[in-house]
This record gives structure tokens, sequence and C-alpha cells, in this order.
């Protein structure tokens, strides 16, 4: 069936401060699949980065016109089958692949991040390469995590420093990176590592990755949850205190400069 | 009549009435006899089997409060007016709702899923999670987190080592699924709960003051309707045989009565419930749990119009050669039942559509007095639904104080063999220290708590192991709430009375300590089996208690949940009365964090309260293996004004971080606040000893309550004392913060003069205990695959 935004009810209740400016008219969809837990918290940091969230339904083809699309986390359809198997199914993901994939037309495809279940339902997708399969220590896990931002290039991560340490939660089961020994030597050849784990490796990822991109560059996935950490008292700690980390902020401060045509 | 499922369908009450003889498995069902025949009575005919099954679950101990209900009263009869200003829903409902201004409301509960729990592990601690829940969503609220307050046996119990991967791993699983940050919570271990492992779940929702529902079936004509997951053989009897019994290894295995999870169904259908809230489709509305349709049938009947038609073959089934019986009783989870005017019935199954939910409509709301239901156009109950719900028996328990509790009361730790060798010098002191962190019950449980999402919904202000939970209502103005948990079983097993109000005082400080001021209760009352007099003695004597402190305090109870036979082979577990309180924040930007901060060196470190002799039940004595004498004594009067004195120093930013002194005492509060950054102190015991007429060894370890350590910077200490004097609240300044030395500090009048512990040290033994035995979560685990 067929909706429109102002339906769903997920975002229509969100009371956050509205942003000024000129940059809210960068329009972000954050795509709601049942299931989805993080869609909230994804169109909140929108909002912080200085965009304008605009919810979008799994069953709705339409993209309503935004200049990118947020794939959030959760449990699509319960991750029964396999994690993001079943949502890669959604007729949005018709559109979003056809805007954002290797066929797309223009030449400057559709800015897409998927994260943590985001980021499973996109490699199942076959944007991004790669699988996600259970930690290896087997258990969910919760945890302030370390990050290294290993490509500036790319749409979300352009007001990055190159090799920027930065902290974010991370939550999953489902989190270990794997992909075959030649297409991992390919992401590492070409760059597309976006985010690498800093220390202990928290799930047996290979090489530690945490995040990659696509060939083109604007579809990227990422594991642990930058929509959390992008207001202080409810990130993870850091060293000025308990909650206060903000690190995740730039990536949405990213994409919405890059859609308004700034530059780092 | 025999067991076949023709036999059960054909059952009508046509047949019932004309075949008085037949016998029907009234005792199988969990009846007493003279409950059978006061059914026979009501009816002035035999049950038909659906109707037997109906009352079965719901004249059960777990359904129908029948041995409690005559001194749970009290909670509602201990009430002031001005306790109630606030209370926008009290005891009854499926959760109690407290105004929190500005057009919000909030509404918590703690519920047990106790039993299941210990059967099979997994599903029983998810299912509780799931049924806590759909408490929430059925007063129209959005669930906003859930906390766990656990209690296993030994740690080092294979008992144990079965049970609570599990339990954390179902919580884990089903709360993760439903995006709910578990803040908070407790981690007990005590051989008492071996074979009774405590599993009680809270859940915190919000809602505006306008989608406030209740469950009754008002409007006759109006359609009544069954939706989410379909009806199945699980949870068959969950009531009645299993949690309304004591365990007996003699008996078969009873799994087949636990409920299955489905998060992913639970998911949706809190969004689909929270869609027919905003949208105004639904005239009531009540969660299927214990004693699924009959419950909820019956409930929502007897508080409406008074009466309800419905066409039982319309439930939609998992398994097609379920009886009747068997329907009515089904605990199958993540079903929901509403009343829908026919105006309203194609916008509902839009909203269904939308979110893929599967629903039947089951008949309708009628004012006849009623509750029929009927199986293919056979009439198979026709009861007056207040009879099932409402009239279930009330006993009156007999009780009486145990024998043993005067000789328990009088074996006081001073005197006992435990106390013979206590620690004196400066080395013994700094050792008991960390032999008092590494105690299972004031260790890190972060290997638990790393299991859940505790950032999701991104308004976590506070999540364990601070001292409450905290989390944000309104983005716009910060208004919130913080939630604690709290009880001291042993001190409720030397005094029930005591020990009830002792959880009460410190659920209510942490609650402060956190900045928050508190405003309601919800209670779970764990017990052994109430057909035991002596058992029954130490629930009336902590509902007393509760009651009794709660008017003092002056915040009420607004509902909970009641745990009986909690007893292996006649062995009964100590009375554990779960108090939660809920407080509220008017900018949650304000809360009070428990740790010393980074950047906090040199911050002046109070201590809060008077510290008297008293050891007895502590955490201290039970590392010596005693338990006797009195728990420590409660002065409420002193908690309030505590109370006072954390939340004004929250709201005026004197404080930059607090917590609570109880289970360990003030050592164990200073580790931990020196553990939460990894930041140091420096504190002296000599003031303390001589204003409080104590001993070293008393200073650090007695758990007198009314207590709580502040650390605030230099400039704010002459406000603070100010405001501690006017009140005449005691306030000692006992050190300082040290970020530097990397280590907890300790001088006073002991041999040795002074003892330091290092924090990495201390740390490497407080956070092993519970790896050590389950397995570690992340490095360990990897490193032994590794090599």
């Amino acid at each position: 069936m067929t909706t429109t935004p102002t339906d769903t009810p997920l975002i229509g209740e969100f009371t956050a401060v509205t942003p000024s400016g000129p940059l809210e008219g960068a329009r972000i969809g954050v795509i709601t699949f049942p299931g989805t837990l993080d869609d909230r918290d994804a169109a909140r940091a929108v909002r912080l980065g200085g965009g304008t969230p605009v919810p979008l339904w799994h069953a709705d083809q339409s993209l309503h016109g935004v200049d990118a699309v947020i794939l959030p986390g959760g449990f699509s359809y319960g991750d029964y089958l396999r994690a993001g198997a079943i949502a890669r199914f959604a007729p949005v993901m018709d559109t979003v692949v056809k805007e954002a994939g290797a066929a797309a037309a223009s030449s400057s495809p559709l800015p897409v991040l998927g994260i943590c279940n985001g980021f499973q339902v996109l490699t199942e997708a076959q944007l991004l390469p790669g699988s996600m399969i259970k930690n290896d220590h087997l258990k969910f896990i919760c945890k302030d995590q370390v990050l290294r931002v290993e490509n500036t290039e790319t749409a979300w991560t352009s007001q990055f420093t190159q090799d920027e340490l930065i902290t974010v939660p991370m939550k999953n089961q489902d989190g270990q990176y794997v992909v075959s020994a030649e297409e991992l030597e390919a992401i590492e050849a070409e760059g597309r590592v976006v985010f690498r784990y800093v220390g202990e490796n928290p799930n047996g990822s290979r090489n530690h990755i945490a995040g990659v991109t696509n060939e083109r560059g604007n579809v990227v996935g990422l594991m642990p949850h930058p929509e959390h950490a992008v207001e202080a008292g409810y990130g993870p700690d850091d060293a000025t205190g308990l909650r206060e980390g903000t690190d995740g902020l730039t990536i949405f401060t990213s994409v919405v400069s890059s859609l308004a045509g700034g530059s780092k | 009549m025999t067991q076949s499922s023709t036999s059960f369908n054909i059952d009508t009450v046509e047949n019932a009435s004309t075949t008085p003889e037949t016998e029907l498995p009234w005792a199988e069902l969990g009846l007493k006899e003279d409950e059978y025949h006061r059914i026979v009575q009501i009816l002035g005919r035999r049950p038909t089997a659906a109707e037997l099954a109906m009352y079965s679950v719901m004249w059960s101990e777990h359904c129908s409060y029948k041995s409690s209900k005559v001194h749970l009263r009290q909670f509602g009869e201990k009430v002031t007016e001005e306790m109630k200003k606030d209370l926008m829903v009290g005891i009854g409902e499926n959760a109690g709702v407290t105004n929190l201004g500005d057009g919000w409301a909030v509404t918590f509960k703690i519920e047990s899923h106790n039993h299941p729990s210990y059967v099979e592990p997994y599903q029983g601690a998810a299912t509780g999670i799931g049924g806590i829940v759909r408490d929430i969503i059925s007063m129209g609220a959005r669930p906003v987190a859930v906390m766990d307050p656990l209690r296993f046996g030994d740690i080092d119990h294979p008992d144990t080592k079965r049970v609570l991967p599990g339990v954390v791993s179902g919580i884990g699983g089903y709360g993760n699924s439903l995006g709910l940050p578990n803040i908070g919570g407790e981690v007990v271990f005590d051989s008492v709960y071996q074979q009774n492992p405590l599993v009680n779940a809270l859940a915190v929702g919000v809602l505006k003051h306008e989608d406030l529902r209740l469950a009754n079936a008002s409007g006759v004509g109006n359609k009544v309707v069954l939706f989410g997951a379909r009806t199945g053989g699980d949870g068959i009897g969950g009531a009645s045989v299993l949690a309304s019994e004591s365990f007996d290894d003699t008996k078969p295995s009873k799994r087949p009565a636990v409920q299955v999870g489905d998060p992913f169904a639970e998911k949706v259908l809190i969004e689909c419930c929270l869609e027919l809230f905003h949208s105004e489709l639904v005239e009531g509305i009540q969660d299927l749990g214990a004693a699924g349709i009959s419950c909820a049938t019956s409930e929502l009947a007897s508080n409406g119009e008074g009466g309800m038609h419905v066409e039982l073959t319309k439930v939609l089934l998992r398994d097609p050669t379920l009886t009747p019986g068997e329907i009515l009783m089904s605990e199958s989870q993540e079903r929901m039942m509403a009343v829908v005017t026919p105006g309203n019935a194609e916008a509902f199954e839009a909203v269904m559509g939308k979110w893929g939910v599967e629903y039947s409509w089951l008949g309708e709301v009628t004012d006849t007095g009623r509750l029929i239901i009927e199986w293919d156009g056979e009439t198979i109950v026709d009861v007056d639904p207040r009879t099932v719900a409402h009239d279930g028996p009330v006993y009156e328990r007999p009780y009486h104080r145990p024998d043993w509790q005067d000789d328990l009361q009088a074996d006081t730790f001073r005197i006992s063999d435990a106390a013979a060798d206590l620690p004196a010098t400066a080395e013994e002191l700094g050792e008991a220290v960390v032999e008092l962190m590494s105690s299972p019950n004031m260790t890190d449980v972060s290997w638990i708590t790393d299991q859940y999402d505790r950032f999701v919904g991104g308004n976590t202000a506070l999540s364990q192991p601070d001292d409450a939970g905290v989390i944000r209502v309104d983005e716009e103005t910060g208004l919130g709430v913080g939630l604690a948990t709290d009880c001291n079983g042993r001190y409720a097993y030397l005094d029930p009375y005591t020990g009830a109000q002792l959880a009460l005082a410190e659920a209510y400080r942490n609650v402060a300590t956190s900045g928050a001021v508190p405003m309601a209760v919800s209670d779970c009352l764990n017990f052994g089996s109430p057909e035991d007099p002596e058992i029954m003695w130490q629930f009336a004597e902590a509902v007393r208690g509760l009651a009794d402190g709660c008017k003092t305090l002056g915040i009420p109870v607004t509902g909970g949940n009641v745990s009986l036979y909690n007893q292996t082979a006649g062995r009964a577990i100590h009375p554990t009365p779960v108090v939660g309180v809920m407080g509220k924040f008017d900018d949650v930007a304000r809360r009070t964090p428990s740790g010393f901060q980074r950047w906090a060196d040199g911050q002046a470190i109070y201590l809060l309260g008077t510290t008297a002799d008293e050891l007895d039940g502590s955490e201290f004595a039970r590392l010596r293996g005693h338990l006797g004498g009195l728990p420590p004594k409660v002065d409420l009067a002193a908690e309030k004004t505590l109370g006072e004195i954390l939340i004004n120093a929250s709201r005026d930013g004197m404080i930059d971080s607090a917590h609570d002194l109880s289970e360990g005492g003030l050592a164990a509060a200073l580790a931990e606040m020196s553990l939460r950054f990894g930041v140091g102190s420096r504190t002296a015991l000599d003031e303390l000893c001589e204003r409080d007429g104590v001993d070293p060894f008393t200073a650090l370890f007695s758990e007198s309550q009314g207590r709580a350590l502040v650390a605030l910077p230099r400039s704010e200490e002459l406000r603070f004392t100010d405001m501690t004097s006017a009140r005449r609240f005691p306030a000692l300044r006992l050190g300082v913060v040290d970020a530097v030395s990397g280590g907890l500090e300790v001088s006073g009048p002991f041999e040795g003069g002074s003892f330091g512990i290092g924090l990495d040290e201390l740390k490497e033994v407080w956070s092993s205990v519970i790896p050590s035995r389950f397995g570690g979560l992340v490095e360990a685990e990897i490193a032994t695959r590794q090599q």
C-alpha cells in the first residue's frame, strides 16, 4: 500500500527544536521498515545536523524527492531469516538501488547511509560489498566504540579530518563484517574502508572494518551508531564527562553541507 | 467425559445443564474443591469445560490475588488526598498513571516472571519484558524504557550457570528488538534464590493526557477485535499451574506452560497501537497476558457495559487442534483486544493493513450483563463476567510470626563468631575493601548490562551503574523521569516490616540522588508460599511496612504485582519486596552522575547523614557467612530531608556527583564513585569516627541508612553547607577528589594511619567476578579462541 510521509507516525511526533538557516533545504529521507528502531534517532540527528528529515515508508516506492537517504538501525522483520534479508525486497529499496547503485545514470548519485541494520540491508541489496554475520563472541554488545575515519571523500564524511578518531556507541548482535579475500583486497586498495575499529576488534570483523563505501563513494555503511552521538548529555562518555560525546554529528553536518554545495 | 477435543467442543451450556454428574478436571487445573463448588453455586449448574478453563485461570493466585488482596487494600486505604493529587490512574488498571505536568503523564509498573524464567530462562525472561511492555501500551502510552531487577542463586552454583546467561540474553533479545533502552535494575546473588530466581521487569511509558486509554468495553453494539499474533498452544495454564504453585521435583516438567516470545511482532504491535490511539480508533483496549482471552473478555466486559458476545471460532490460530478451553487459557504473546465502534472498523482495518498485523472481529459489546462465548453458534460460556474477573475467592490466610524470628533477631553480628576477627589495621581494612568489592553483589555488572541497548531512543540521560535510570520525556523542555528499583531480601528476612521500608527508602534515595523528585511507587512482592502461615506473616508485614512508608514519604503505590510460591521443596526465598520509585525532573540536563568526574580534581567530598553500628544483614556480614540481628534503622523523615538536599543541590548546580550509601556502606560508595571514571580520592575517617562514636571498621562497612556522598567544587562548599545546616542535616567534609593519584586513599584512627588501594588493582578484581564465571563478553572469549 502507498502512504504519504505524513501518514507515518514515527517522526511526526518528534519534538526537537527546529533548525534555522539556509541548510534546512537539505531534505534527508529516513526509511522505516517494520522492526526499525533508530528511525527517530536518525531523524533527530539530521535535524541537529541542520537538515530536514523526511520519513520514508518501506512499502512506498517514492523517495518523495529527498536529497539523501538513511537506512537506520533496528531489527527489520525481526532479522529472523538473516539481518536485512527481507527488508532489501521492500518497494522503497527498488528506488534506492536505482538511484544510488552502479547503474544510476546521474553524475551525482543519491547519497545513502546505512547504519547497523541499514548497513546489513545495503549489503543484502548489493549496494555494498560483503556481509554481516553473528559477532564472534556470539553475544549482543552495547559499548562506546572508538573508530578511525579513513576516508573523508564521501558525502557522509567530508567534514572529518583524515584518520580522525571518533567515539560512537556500538550495539549489535550480527556485526561481524565478512567479505571475500579478493573483494577485501579491492576495498583496501581503493581506499573504500571508511571507518575502522580502533583497539580490540569488538566482533571479529575482517581487517577491523566498521564501515565501507561503494566504488562511486555515494553509499556508506557503518555498524556503530553515529545518530546516538549527536547531542551532549545523551551520547557516549567522553573526556569531558558522562554521555557528552557528539562525534557522530559530523556525519550529518557533512552530508547537509555536501548537499548544500559546500565542501570541507 | 473423555479427553478428546471433540468432547470439549460439544460441552455446551445446554449439555452442562443436562449432565450435572459429569466429572471435571478442576484439580488438574489448579482449583481447590471449595472453589469448584463455588463456581457450581454461581452458575446454578456445573460449568462447561470452557467455563471451567476460564474460572481456573482467572481465580488462580496469579490473576486473582486471592491470598494477597486483603493486605494489598492498605495501599489504597493509606493514601491521602495530597498523595493523590498527581495520580491520574491508580491501582487496578493495567498500570498506574502519574501526571508529569505540561500535558505529559507517565506510567510505569514492575512485574515478575520468576517461575517461567526458571523453567526456560530465555523465553521466560523475554516474555516477562513483553508482558510488562503491553501493560504500558494498553494505557495509551509509548513505552520508553525498561529495567530489570534480577536475583540468582549462589554465583558458583551450577543452576545459576544455567539460568543467568539465558535470562540475560532473553531480556536483551526481547528488549533490544523493541527499541527500548534498558536503564537499570539490580543483580543479586544469594543461595536462597537457587531454583527460585527472581526475574522482575519494569517498563515505563509516556503519554499526553488526552491519549490515556482504559480497559473497558463501553458502547452497546461496539465491536470486539483480537489483533496481533495468532493464538497457539504455548503458555496454557501459565498463570494457574505454573505461577501459582511451588516447584517440586516429583512433578513433570512444566515447559509447555511457558510462553514463547516474538519481539518483532511486539514492536510492530507497539507502533500499530500508537497509531490507533493517535487516530482515536479504539474505545477500550486490553493486553493479553496471564489468562489470555479469558482475562481480556471478562475484564473488558465487567469494566464496561457488563456484557459481551463472542464467537470463539473466529480466533486466528497457530494450532488448529486447540480446544475452546485451551484457546481461552492460552497465553500466547503479542496479542491485544480492543473495542471499536462500527464506524471506525474500516479505519481500524487500514491501520492493521499498514503494519501487517493480523486481526479478527470476535463479537460485540452488549448490555445483557452476561459474557456469552459461542463455538460455531453453540453457547459454551454463559457467565456474569464480574464473577470471573472480580468476584474470585478472597482468602484471609492464617499468618503468625515465625517462632524462630526472635532467635534470628537476637543473633547479632557483633556477638557472632563472624565478628571474632574484624579488620582493624590499615592493611586489614584495605584488604577488606578489596574483598568487599569482589563480592558478587558489589561487583561490576557490565557483563550483563552491556548486552542491553541503553542508547536507543536518544533520551537516556543516565543508566546503570548510576543510582537511577533517567529518561528525557520532552525534548524541548528536558522534562523527564528518573527511576530506581531496590530491595535487600536479607533485611526483609530479619524484619519484613522494616525490610520493605528499607527497600522503599533506598529506591527513594536513589531517585533523589540522581536529582529527581520522587512521585510514585510500583512494587513487585516476591515471596514463598502463602499457604505457610510464617510466609504469610512475612508478606503481611512487608505490605504493612510499605504502605506505612509510602504514607510517610507522601508518594502513592500506583500498581504492581505479587509473586507467591517462590519456593522449592519447602525452602522459600527471602521475602523480596522489590520497590520501584519514579521521580520527576523539570530538566534532565540537571541529573547528577554517580562517579567522580575526570575534571573534578580537588573537589570536596561530603558525607551526608549519620553512621551507627549497623552491620546486621550487611554485605560484610554476608561475606563472613552471617545473617542475623536487626536490619538498619529506617528514618523516613531523614530520608525526605536528605532527598530535598540532593534535589536542591542538583537543581541549583551545586554538586557534580552524588552516590547513595547502601549495601557495603561507605567503603562501597567511595569505591564505586572512583571506579566509574577511574578517578581516585583522599579521605579521612577521624572526624566521622569521633562525631558518630564508631570505629574505623564500622565507619567503612556499616549500612546505616539515610546517607549519601557528594562531590562539589570548593566554590560551592559554603552554599552547600549553609543548606545542610539550615535543614539541621549532618554533613561532614570527608576529603577530596584526587584525579591524579589513581587510587583510593583512606586515613583514620587505626594502626598504620592510612591505606591506599590502586584503582587499577581494584578494577581488576571488581570487573572480573562475573566474566570469570560466565565467560568474557568480548576480550576474554576472543583471546581464548585465538590461542
